[in-house]
């Protein structure tokens, strides 16, 4: 992607139908350090890298609790990503005082979608700069959703989003058929090893990344670092091979939706268009 | 030339009495469970109690469609507080927030009498008595609903709980233990059903302390 005279607006299309600035708006989850979702019929967990400014600022908040039922990791600009955490927890607050009970997710992510969309037609606007992992338990199970800037939304099995995710989904494209039935405990190591993936050989500690759970039975909750550290103690000790590296065989997937939107930038075809 | 009323009130009052009484490191939080509308009776077994945050409990009684209505609303702040806040509201928090609540329809009223009952942020008990649009003052006991008039004299006598207006300032808590606390706030339930026709059936107690949360019910005269 070049700069070129089509890009200025969101509002203008190029000659080939696309919308430069949507485009740009994906470019910047890219950049964005790494966030992962991973999910099983009962539970679905949130991992994401927590790369500080320096060693004198704090981490950023990456993960957010939406509702009991609900949470959210983002990769992009953080600050929209927050933005749309408060609206996400007013829609689910809203809902639960008309209804008195939990916002279906897969509602709550079409929504989010909408309030995108709308910003890819709006000339005083901008696209949000941010992409979402939504994990979030309802009546129909477990379910884990990827909103990108454009508006579009997908459901996934697992995914990785922001800087070097291509590792992760590698990772998680050879494992992604056993979650379904995997453990609680099982998917938060696998997330675990999926954030190892996008270090690139460096050390992971409790520090550098979050993790947050949701299923039956448990409220969205925030792993405190003690207890992250003892899961990457129990598992790097009980020698697990590290993952063969850059064989990215893009094995024809059932649930887990092959990424377009994200790692090879095409040329040609126009990354919403999926 | 007199003025024509209203045959229909938006309000009804559904009876019931609530009381509150703070202990040194406890709260005691009690209130019937008859709903009554007139002369009749809607249910025996309905709970006025509301959990606000950890320590924040509030008994209304009143017209418990407005009551249900306020808890609702007070709920949803709450959970906007936390997402924001990161930790549950403070009882003399939740106390302004009521209070602002109840002003806020100043003009057309939440029908809800209420006892805000709780832990301060140093433990000790406290308890807030409220009108129908948030005047509200932090008390040692307080009393509220149709069996209020009869149990009010009674604690007046029993609690004795000095103002915070006198100085030196003083806490508005009682000496009293926490089971005689309890005791007593049964033995005003069972007095105030005695003669008043919308009190009765059981009383629900909620007991909160540093260790916890309990809840302790006791039946009353069904008549």
């Amino acid at each position: 992607m070049f700069r070129n005279q089509y890009d200025t607006d969101v509002t203008t299309w190029s000659p080939a139908g696309r919308l430069f600035q949507v485009e740009y708006a994906m470019e910047a989850v890219k950049q964005g350090s790494a966030a992962i979702g991973l999910r099983s019929n009962t539970h679905a967990v949130l991992a994401c890298v927590n790369k500080a400014n320096s060693e004198l600022s704090s981490h950023q908040r990456k993960i957010f609790k939406v509702d009991d039922h609900i949470g959210v990791a983002i990769a992009g600009l953080t600050a929209d990503g927050r933005v749309l955490s408060r609206y996400m927890r007013s829609e689910c607050i809203n809902y639960g005082y008309t209804y008195e009970s939990p916002l279906p997710v897969g509602r709550l992510v079409v929504q989010l979608a909408d309030k995108a969309q709308v910003c890819t037609q709006r000339s005083w606007k901008r696209p949000y700069g941010v992409g979402l992992l939504v994990a979030g338990l309802d009546e129909s199970g477990a379910h884990l959703y990827y909103n990108c800037p454009s508006g579009n939304y997908f459901e996934y099995q697992a995914f990785a989003i922001g800087s070097r995710s291509q590792a992760a989904k590698t990772y998680l494209e050879r494992k992604f058929e056993k979650f379904p039935e995997s453990s609680r405990d099982e998917l938060i190591k696998d997330a675990l090893f999926a954030i190892r993936e996008t270090l690139q050989g460096e050390k992971l500690t409790s520090s550098v990344c979050t993790v947050a759970v949701v299923g039956v039975g448990e409220a969205f909750n925030i792993l405190d670092q003690a207890t992250v550290q003892a899961l990457i103690n129990e598992f790097e000790i009980s020698s697990e091979e590290a993952p063969a590296a850059a064989t990215a065989a893009e094995e024809a997937a059932g649930d887990a939706a092959a990424d377009q939107g994200g790692a090879a930038a095409e040329e040609e075809a126009a990354p919403m268009d999926i | 030339m007199t003025k024509e009323h209203a045959n229909w009130s938006p309000y009804d009052n559904n009876g019931g009495t609530c009381v509150a009484i703070a202990g040194a490191d406890y709260c005691v939080i009690a209130a019937d469970t008859r709903m009554s509308t007139g002369y009749s009776i809607l249910t025996r077994d309905y709970s006025k109690i509301c959990k606000l945050a950890d320590k924040s409990y509030m008994a209304s009684s009143g017209f418990q469609a407005d009551v249900k209505a306020l808890q609702k609303v007070l709920s949803s702040r709450h959970l906007i507080y936390q997402h924001q806040h990161n930790k549950q509201m403070s009882c003399p928090a939740m106390a302004q927030l009521l209070s602002n609540t109840l002003y806020y329809k100043r003009f057309f009223p939440y029908y809800a009498f209420n006892v805000l009952g709780g832990l301060d942020s140093e433990g000790k008990g406290c308890v807030f008595t409220y009108d129908a649009v948030g005047s509200y003052e932090r008390v040692g006991y307080s009393a509220q609903g149709s069996g209020a008039t009869l149990i009010t004299p009674f604690l007046d006598n029993q609690l004795k709980s000095p103002s915070p207006l006198l100085l030196p300032a003083k806490d508005a808590v009682t000496p009293l233990s926490e089971a005689e606390a309890v005791d007593l706030v049964k033995t005003c339930f069972a007095s105030a059903t005695e003669r008043d026709i919308y009190t009765g059936d059981s009383v629900e107690i909620i007991i909160l302390n540093a260790k916890g949360v309990r809840s302790e019910t006791e039946q009353l005269r069904k008549d």
